[in-house]
């Protein structure tokens, strides 16, 4: 165990997994010599060289396409989107060829490929790179997506990405590159997909998360407690395809309420999602209409206090709580 | 079918009568499938979107026989010619055409999705272009595993004027992939002729990214042959990709549903007049490599091979409802 | 044996074509890969080949019909070989249908077609009357709100939906049913008398586990529900009153002029005057059709007045709906019917869920003043009494008059008695001017 950021643990993964596996090699804008947009590549240039860790051109979609070429010719490649506002342009290539080609091809070819994104708003860098497109990826079916929240949950869910046969869409909250936390050193250290993490337990109701919203979660769970006497249960979902239904209907069942916070917008965004399974599956559980805590429906403003206003907060989150009991 | 192959010859070199009769088989064998396949589809066997290559079978035929074995293919969905001419099962193919249990995907992927990862058949790709970085990476894969394996990438004319046509000419140069960048320029792009989508010749966009580019006859085998070994080659040493551009026609619509209301029948009938199948029965004749009973036994073989693929797709159960949800993730080791 | 040439499909959202015109007529020759005919879909004329060579023996369809694709349009074969008819018939399918084909024999897998789909875990068999096995009651929020509202024990209740789920149906089957031989009757109407559950207490600790506690030995249903309703408001709403005579004696005229020309039907009462005036003056002081909330006043876009109505078993006040939008006319119509229907027990779930204020009125009795206990969560009562002949000073002058007293209950969290005042002058002014109910 060693205390480090979360953008050391996944340069800690990456490092592992390549000294594991020859075939992984990374590409990327700017993931050599310069390290990295945040820093999460920084010193793998030096220590692989080259041919394993390449600087690319900038051409989202040319350089997936290559991933996803260089995966089905056996290798195993991670991809970094300096941002996931550029995976825009790289989206027909994650939806048609990476997410479909094992299913058209009858299971002739399968793509395993890692696709690193940094993703998020809140850092006052106005609408057109600040999106949480989380939902957005995990609406695809052939895609898993993955987004740590912390340290430990990165590494773990890292490495066991590049153990995968299929496309990761592997997603980072930058509000959450400096987070720290205690990390497992050992190098078989994984995080399975499809097992959401119970962060709080707690008995008068759920609170989901994932990414960055589970900091809001945990803060709410810890203001309900402290100001209203409330014991909130908080999920981080760690992984939304698998995604664990499991864990949040039993504690729904427990609960009997369900609210759900993301920085994702609202209108079709992942929490409706989870809302329509919470109510299939545990609609005779619930003692209130599942509550879903969003981002306005508005591109993100550059203005400080605009942006906070449009993305969820912890207050909202115990406002949304108080107002189902 | 196991077919004789010209790979490792010298381009130089004359083609025996042999490699030419095959060459011919296979031209033969493309333009009556897409007859058939045709057919089919008027009579609703076949369903989606079907785009016939009759008229462009001289391009598959002379570059995809300029393979070896460990090499692989890419495609644009007019795809049925290459994974014939790259050896796949005429039957498979059919039966892929009626979304059927045996086709070559298992009835997932119909006309414009076929693969057969064995033959070294990686697929046809319905998004214009998409192919294009996919071939890059496969070279690059080659490249690193040290596989000595050849990309041959085929597209339209209507792929060049897509983004991921540059960024993966460029990248393919950059990392000095072996990529056979083979664009079979059929003068439209679905109706709009190529000349009104592009401000320059396509080959001077290849040689834009300082990659070595040639135009060749698409209607001609041996040209289109001559060329792609010199391609192949190119790329086997380890000199980085190479561009073909093969002028051709394709004499159907773009697709079932096309009216053809962009071109005249005069055209068509002028490409008829240069036909490569036509062309490469008088060169064979002339040689003496072919005559009339050997000519009317390939026609026979053809025919039959044919009926049988319809034969065989006809009794080819729908894939079970019970495997819908298949290969939607390859199962990983340990979870 | 003869070729069967069939309307081709041409692209793959065709599903009719019309022949436009044949190139080959009947007795000709035809090479395979020439032009045999002319077809028009939707999108355009395109060329029908010959996929075989043959002699034209039969025009099956002629130029100009429309057929669906897949129909036989000609035959073609040996010149010499006769055709007898051709059956015509449209294709099986229909165009647009997602009819999923069974697997056939050669394609059916140990699996079948019955693991497609059914992915969805079974739930847990449910315990007697929908009771999960964690003793929650499966029961859908409808038709927990309406029982909740009727006074029903919802563990006593059946539920038919899946998993024994009490759905809204099997709510209201209890509440019409017959009583049972050894329980005190349960007025049909019952539920009315407590139209709504108050908001619930903020904290969740506070809140009752479960809805409807157990009945009490020898009260009905209806007396239960009394009790428990009157004691939630007394206890949560803190009411203030105030009480007014309204000089009725022009709307006593107004009123004999509308009826003296009506049916039966359409006699108005001196309490649809009421309403009506209530209605009026609810719209123009929304405050008094709201409710209190823990987030705020809640303000309702409907105006729902409940009446209540004295039955045998007790008092219901069931709703006039939408009083807001109804003439005088239609609320005398609907409130006579409305009355009927509470009688023999016919009233709709919305019309003992959804009043918004209500009107208690015992002039009948000859009683004088009314203050009434607002029914919770409303805002508001409006307590009516008889109308008397008393002298009144008018102009200076002593004369005759006819008098009501009415008295406002209302909850002192929602509006304080100023306010109050200003709404019961509004109603006083409006029927003392009764034209104005007309309008």
């Amino acid at each position: 165990m060693a205390e480090m950021r979360m953008r050391d643990a996944l340069r800690e993964a990456m490092r592992e997994e390549m000294l594991r596996d020859p075939d992984i090699f990374l590409m990327g804008e700017d993931i050599g010599a310069y390290g990295g947009s945040y820093a999460v590549t920084k010193g793998l240039l030096e220590e692989f060289g080259e041919e394993r860790v390449r600087d690319t051109p900038i051409a989202e979609s040319g350089i997936v396409g290559a991933g996803i070429g260089a995966a089905m010719g056996g290798m195993h490649p991670m991809v970094e989107m300096m941002t996931i506002n550029f995976s825009f342009l790289a989206l027909d290539q994650i939806v048609n060829s990476a997410a479909k080609l094992h299913h058209m091809s009858n299971g002739q070819i399968s793509v395993p490929l890692v696709i690193r994104m940094a993703s998020g708003g809140g850092s006052q860098l106005a609408a057109t790179h600040s999106h949480s497109l989380e939902g957005l990826y995990a609406h695809f079916p052939g895609l898993k997506v993955v987004c740590p929240s912390n340290p430990a949950d990165a590494k773990g869910l890292l490495k066991r990405a590049f153990r995968d046969q299929n496309t990761v869409i592997f997603i980072e909250h930058t509000a959450n590159y400096s987070v720290k936390g205690e990390v497992p050193d050992d190098p078989d250290f994984l995080v399975e997909f499809g097992q959401a993490n119970i962060l709080r337990e707690g008995s008068d109701v759920t609170i989901v998360g994932y990414s960055g919203s589970v900091h809001q979660a945990m803060r709410a769970a810890t203001m309900l407690q402290e100001q209203e006497d409330l014991s909130a249960e908080v999920i981080d979902l760690r992984t939304l395809r698998p995604l664990d239904m499991e864990t949040v209907i039993n504690s729904v069942k427990k609960t009997n309420r369900c609210v759900i916070v993301e920085d994702d917008w609202k209108f079709g965004g992942f929490a409706g999602e989870l809302s329509a399974q919470v109510m299939e599956q545990a609609f005779d559980y619930l003692d209130a209409p599942v509550a879903r805590v969003s981002c306005k429906d508005v591109p993100l403003p550059y203005n400080r206090n605009l942006e906070f206003a449009a993305l969820p907060s912890e207050e909202d989150v115990v406002e949304a709580v108080l107002a189902m009991l | 079918m196991k077919s004789p192959t010209t790979a490792g010859a010298k381009p130089e070199q004359e083609l025996g009568a042999e490699q030419l009769g095959m060459f011919l088989y296979q031209m033969m064998l493309m333009r009556r499938f897409e007859e058939k396949a045709g057919e089919m589809y008027t009579r609703g066997k076949v369903r989606g979107f079907l785009h016939l290559y009759t008229g462009q079978e001289a391009c598959a035929v002379g570059a995809i026989n300029a393979l070896e074995e460990q090499d692989k293919v890419v495609t644009h969905y007019r795809d049925h010619g290459h994974a014939l001419a790259r050896g796949v099962d005429p039957n498979r193919i059919m039966a892929e055409l009626f979304g059927r249990q045996d086709g070559v995907s298992g009835g997932r992927g119909g006309s414009m999705h076929l693969y057969d990862v064995e033959k070294g058949f990686l697929g046809g790709y319905a998004i214009v272009t998409a192919h294009l970085p996919l071939a890059v990476g496969l070279g690059l894969a080659s490249q690193m595993k040290k596989q000595n394996a050849v990309i041959m990438c085929v597209f339209g004319d209507g792929s060049v004027g897509e983004g991921e046509f540059h960024e993966a000419l460029n990248l393919s140069v950059l990392w000095k992939t072996p990529v056979v960048f083979f664009c079979e320029n059929n003068l439209y792009g679905m109706g709009v002729p190529f000349h009104e989508s592009l401000s320059t010749e396509i080959p001077k966009l290849a040689a834009a990214y300082n990659m070595p580019a040639v135009s060749v006859d698409g209607m001609d085998v041996l040209a289109v042959h001559r060329a792609t070994r010199i391609a192949v080659d190119h790329c086997r040493a380890g000199n980085g990709p190479y561009f073909v551009e093969a002028m051709t026609y394709r004499y159907r619509g773009h697709s079932m549903a096309d009216p053809e209301l962009y071109r005249l029948k005069d055209e068509i009938e002028q490409y008829r007049k240069r036909d490569a199948i036509e062309k490469l029965k008088a060169y064979m004749a002339e040689r003496g490599d072919l005559d009339e009973a050997k000519l009317a036994e390939l026609g026979e073989r053809v025919e039959h091979v044919v009926e049988q693929a319809v034969d065989f797709a006809e009794q080819s159960p729908n894939p079970p409802i019970s495997t819908l949800m298949d290969h939607l993730y390859k199962e990983t080791a340990g979870g | 044996m003869a070729f069967e040439v069939t309307m081709p499909q041409m692209g793959a959202d065709m599903t009719e074509g019309t022949l436009v015109r044949w190139f080959k007529q009947v007795g000709e020759h035809v090479n395979r890969g020439e032009i045999l005919a002319e077809i028009e879909t939707d999108k355009a004329n395109v060329e029908l080949e010959a996929f075989e060579a043959g002699t034209v023996l039969k025009h099956v369809v002629a130029e100009g019909e429309v057929v669906p694709v897949g129909e036989i349009i000609a035959l073609l074969g040996e010149a010499a070989e006769q055709v007898g008819d051709v059956e015509r018939k449209p294709p099986a399918e229909a165009p647009g249908r997602r009819k999923v084909e069974p697997d056939g024999p050669a394609a059916a897998s140990p699996a079948g077609v019955a693991t497609a789909g059914s992915a969805a875990a079974t739930p847990a068999a449910p315990g007697p009357n929908g009771v999960a096995a964690n003793g929650r009651v499966r029961i859908s929020p409808v038709a927990k709100r309406i029982a909740s509202q009727a006074g029903l024990d919802i563990t006593s209740l059946k539920g038919s939906g899946p998993d024994g789920r009490i759905l809204r149906r099997d709510v209201e089957a209890a509440i019409a049913a017959p009583k049972p031989a050894a329980v005190p009757p349960t007025p049909p109407g019952a539920i009315a008398e407590v139209p709504r559950q108050a908001p619930p207490p903020a904290r969740p600790e506070a809140a009752p586990a479960a809805p409807v506690t157990s009945p009490a030995q020898g009260l009905s249903k209806i007396r239960q529900a009394i009790a428990r309703r009157m004691t939630l408001s007394k206890q949560t709403q803190p009411h203030y009153y105030l009480t007014l005579d309204i000089d009725m004696t022009a709307a006593m005229k107004f009123r004999e002029q509308l009826n003296s020309s009506a049916s039966e039907a359409q006699r108005v009462s001196v309490n649809d005057l009421v309403v009506k005036a209530c209605a009026i003056a609810l719209e123009r002081h929304p405050k008094f059709n709201a409710e209190f909330g823990d987030n705020g006043l809640v303000m309702h876009d409907r105006i729902n007045i409940d009446i209540g109505i004295a039955l045998d078993e007790g008092l219901i006040a069931p709703a006039i709906l939408d009083c807001g939008t109804k003439s005088l006319g239609r609320i005398a119509t609907e409130s006579k019917d409305l009355v009927e229907r509470a009688k023999t027990g016919h009233l709709r779930a919305d019309e003992y869920s959804e009043g918004t204020f209500t009107i208690t009125n015992l002039g009948a009795y000859g009683v004088e003043t009314l203050i009434g206990i607002i029914n919770p969560p409303q805002a508001a009562i409006l307590g009516v009494g008889s109308v008397m002949d008393q002298p009144v000073v008018r102009d200076g002058q002593v004369v005759p008059a006819k008098v009501m007293k009415v008295a406002l209950s209302a909850d002192h969290r929602v509006t304080d008695g100023a306010e109050g005042a200003r709404f019961i002058k509004e109603i006083q002014g409006l029927l003392e001017n009764p034209v104005s109910l007309a309008l």
